[in-house]
């Protein structure tokens, strides 16, 4: 036997998520085999190994299951209007561009009532993170459809079955301007540790759409199991294809996954676009905006 | 605390009430606007636009009304003093937003240029239809403040009103202005910068740990922090206690929306506000507030030469409502006549508060433009008859 | 003859808040060496909460950590003591 057997040190390990946590604050209100939470231990270990100042990250949440991970990060965190979210970040990151601005919500506040600002946060490039747990449906208040739903799918709104077609969220970023965009699912953990880790890094609107399960309602009501059935789907059905045409990878209802990263491209952010411009108009008259 | 000069344009002007609105922002210490164009409030975000990026402030114009009013929110935690800028439609738009600014009891400036109503009406003509939208549009209970300036020079001057007034009782503040004094042009004497009396942010300064971002001073008003600063701060509409974390109970409804409402009312006696003339002794005493106060004088001029006692009550800050001086006066007049391009919404103030001991009397105006004179004269002969 | 070169064992454990778990069951079906199971036991909320299959099975790598939504398991791995 080797020498160099290891031997356990003696001081007690400690799980370093609690450090994002509110812990005083737990449990929190996710339902047992609710993805949400999986997603925060990613983005909690994101952010550990990401060198920012952590004074400076705020995370700002619409309404919704998702929309509580504000009130349970132990950060500067706004728990905002319903679809509002990303003005409001908006408003937050150009008033001091210094603060690392995060959104972290669900797939109906910002693509349903929070659609407009999304697509102009991507058209003008603000420089924020977009973290979109997609669970197909809108959770907290009991299971509507959502327009991530995926056809045929049931929903407390569409009780005989969705004919509704429901967004590319990856194509509707791309095409609006997101300078990085990647879809993982709630399964992928490491990948998506990665890939919150690139978003935040990333100049620029960034976008990480993550599948989750939503077991109590859009689980239950389609007849799928529960959380881990889910999560199972997500393993076997899911293909890595980075690089992917967004225009290619649509979800459907039980049916193939195509993640990875998708868009990692380079391009002015608001704010640089900004002070380029009026440097340019200005001269010296102008003093570079910094907040 | 002195406004910086960097931003005030001291001197004589000759500029609209738009125009001036924006000048006092930027006197006040604004440096973030986020607005959406609706006629006639444009020309104050315009000007916006064109003054900010050589003093360093920061305008976008945003998708819609609803990204504008919480774009300035954002703004406000992040250090920021900031304004949104709308009409009728607009107003309406924001309500959702005015909630949660009273709610998270952020402070900044709501200006809306009020025009003829209600739905897309008369965009480019004056109303007053706002004025109860202005206390009551949000759902749920708050208090807020709401000033009516009448001229250009009131519209600078009442814009950094409305600021100090944000700032001392961390709420949002609405300018209520109507399109004939946002698009009248007047001489705006903006004053030499040391002359602008500045209320600064009223920063909490103690230690992190026991740090409560919801926890009020003893005139109910909690002092604020911004982002970055290490504080962790949670902010949320839900219903929160001292902390800020969402407590779902009666209890804590009861804690919190009490003092919201009563973080103004408790304090009214020091916002409100309004100029009396010939008050006194006046059998009838009119009560406008806006453009009305004006197009009302020769009215009450022409009453008086004809041997009325007609006093003058203008409304400077429309909320909170001067409830004790119309209850005082009450006592005393035969009747309160009110002028207002509406169908009567101040007026029910009025009424409320004269509880009957003196009549009062609606002179209403549907919008498009101001009262004719002669009409509230006629209110006036016959309310003295009594 | 071929040298097989014995690969130095990454131990690990797992620490476990029996009280937090709400039976989702992530760790157990995802755990790479398929070092945990359900336990017989409940927790107060009626739960079984995961136990370690054996601890040599456990190489401290935290998928269970990373995948668990309530926050009640997490990996870690042995550190080498200092000579």
């Amino acid at each position: 036997m080797s020498e160099d057997l290891l031997e356990i040190d003696e001081s007690m390990p400690t799980n370093t998520v609690e450090e994002f946590l509110r812990m005083e604050r737990m449990p929190h209100i996710w339902c047992p085999g609710c993805g949400i939470g999986t997603t925060v231990n990613c983005f909690a270990h994101a952010l550990e190994t990401s060198g920012l100042d952590l004074r400076k990250v705020s995370v700002v949440s619409g309404i919704g299951c998702t929309g509580r991970v504000a009130g349970y990060l132990k950060l500067d965190s706004f728990h905002t209007t319903h679809g509002r979210a990303i003005p409001f970040a908006t408003g937050l990151k150009l008033a001091n561009p210094e603060l690392k601005v995060v959104v972290y919500s669900g797939d109906g506040d910002l693509t349903a009532i929070g659609g407009n600002h999304f697509i102009h946060a991507c058209r003008r490039n603000v420089d924020m993170t977009v973290i979109l747990i997609n669970n197909f449906i809108y959770g907290m208040t009991g299971g509507q459809v959502a327009p991530t739903t995926p056809l045929t799918a049931t929903a407390t709104t569409t009780p005989h079955g969705n004919f509704e077609e429901a967004f590319n969220l990856p194509y509707l970023a791309e095409s609006c301007g997101a300078v990085y965009v990647a879809r993982w699912t709630a399964y992928h953990v490491r990948h998506v540790t990665k890939a919150i880790k690139e978003a935040l890094a990333k100049k620029g609107f960034s976008f990480v759409e993550i599948l989750a399960p939503c077991p109590t309602l859009f689980s239950r009501r389609n007849k799928l199991g529960d959380g881990l059935d889910q999560m199972i789907y997500y393993k076997e059905s899911s293909e890595i294809k980075n690089g992917a045409d967004t225009k290619t990878i649509q979800l459907s209802f039980q049916g193939k996954i195509t993640v990875g990263k998708f868009v990692d491209k380079e391009r002015s952010t608001y704010l640089d676009a900004m002070n380029e411009f009026y440097e340019k108009k200005f001269g010296d008259k102008f003093t570079t905006y910094k907040g | 605390m002195k406004a910086d000069p960097k931003g005030v344009l001291t001197g004589a002007h000759f500029i609209d009430g738009d125009h001036a609105c924006a000048e006092g922002a930027i006197a006040a210490g604004c440096r973030f606007v986020a607005g959406y164009p609706i006629t006639p409030s444009t020309e104050v975000v315009e000007r916006i636009a064109d003054r900010f990026p050589l003093i360093g402030g920061m305008f976008i114009q945003m998708e819609d009304e609803i990204a504008s009013s919480i774009a300035i929110q954002g703004a406000v935690w992040a250090g920021k003093k900031a304004m949104t800028v709308t009409s009728g439609p607009g107003f309406s738009l924001m309500m959702e937003h005015i909630g949660l600014a009273a709610m998270t009891e952020t402070p900044c400036v709501f200006v809306d240029v009020q025009r003829g109503g209600p739905s897309t009406g008369l965009p480019t003509l004056p109303g007053q239809g706002d004025m109860m939208q202005a206390r009551w549009g949000s759902h749920g209970d708050y208090g807020i403040i709401a000033v009516c300036p009448n001229s250009p020079q009131e519209c600078f001057d009442f814009t950094i009103k409305a600021f100090n007034l944000s700032e001392q009782y961390r709420v949002p503040v609405l300018v209520m202005m109507d399109e004939c004094v946002g698009h009248m042009t007047e001489r705006v004497i903006v004053p030499l910068a040391e002359q602008i009396e500045i209320y600064p942010r009223r920063y909490y300064e103690g230690s992190h740990e026991d740090f409560l971002l919801f926890k009020p001073d003893k005139d109910l008003v909690p002092p604020i922090v911004k982002a970055g600063d290490g504080y962790n701060i949670h902010v949320t509409g839900l219903t929160h206690d001292e902390k800020g974390y969402p407590v779902m109970t009666a209890a804590a409804q009861e804690k919190l929306v009490h003092r919201l409402i009563d973080k103004i009312r408790v304090n009214s006696d020091k916002i409100v506000e309004y100029k009396e003339d010939q008050v006194d002794d006046a059998d009838v005493v009119v009560v406008t507030y806006g453009i009305t106060s004006r197009v009302a004088i020769p009215a009450i001029e022409q009453a008086r030469k004809d041997g009325m006692k007609i006093g003058h009550l203008r409304l400077i800050v429309a909320w909170p409502f001067p409830e004790k001086r119309i209850k005082e006066l009450a006592a005393k007049v035969k009747a309160f006549v009110v002028p207002e391009i509406n169908y009567g919404q101040m007026v029910h103030e009025v009424e409320r508060f004269a509880a009957g001991k003196a009549h009062v009397e609606l002179v209403p105006h549907g919008g498009g433009s101001v009262h004719n004179p002669k009409d509230i004269y006629n209110v006036i002969k016959n309310s003295i008859k009594g | 003859m071929v040298e097989v070169q014995k690969k130095k064992k990454v131990s690990g454990s797992v620490v476990i808040s029996d009280e937090r778990c709400k039976g989702c069951g992530f760790c157990v079906e995802f755990c790479p060496t398929d070092a945990l199971k359900l336990s017989d036991q409940y927790n107060a909320k009626g739960y079984h909460p995961p136990v370690l299959v054996s601890q040599e099975m456990c190489n401290g790598c935290n998928m269970c950590g990373l995948l668990c939504p309530d926050f009640a398991i997490y990996g870690f791995m042995f550190k080498k003591k200092e000579k």
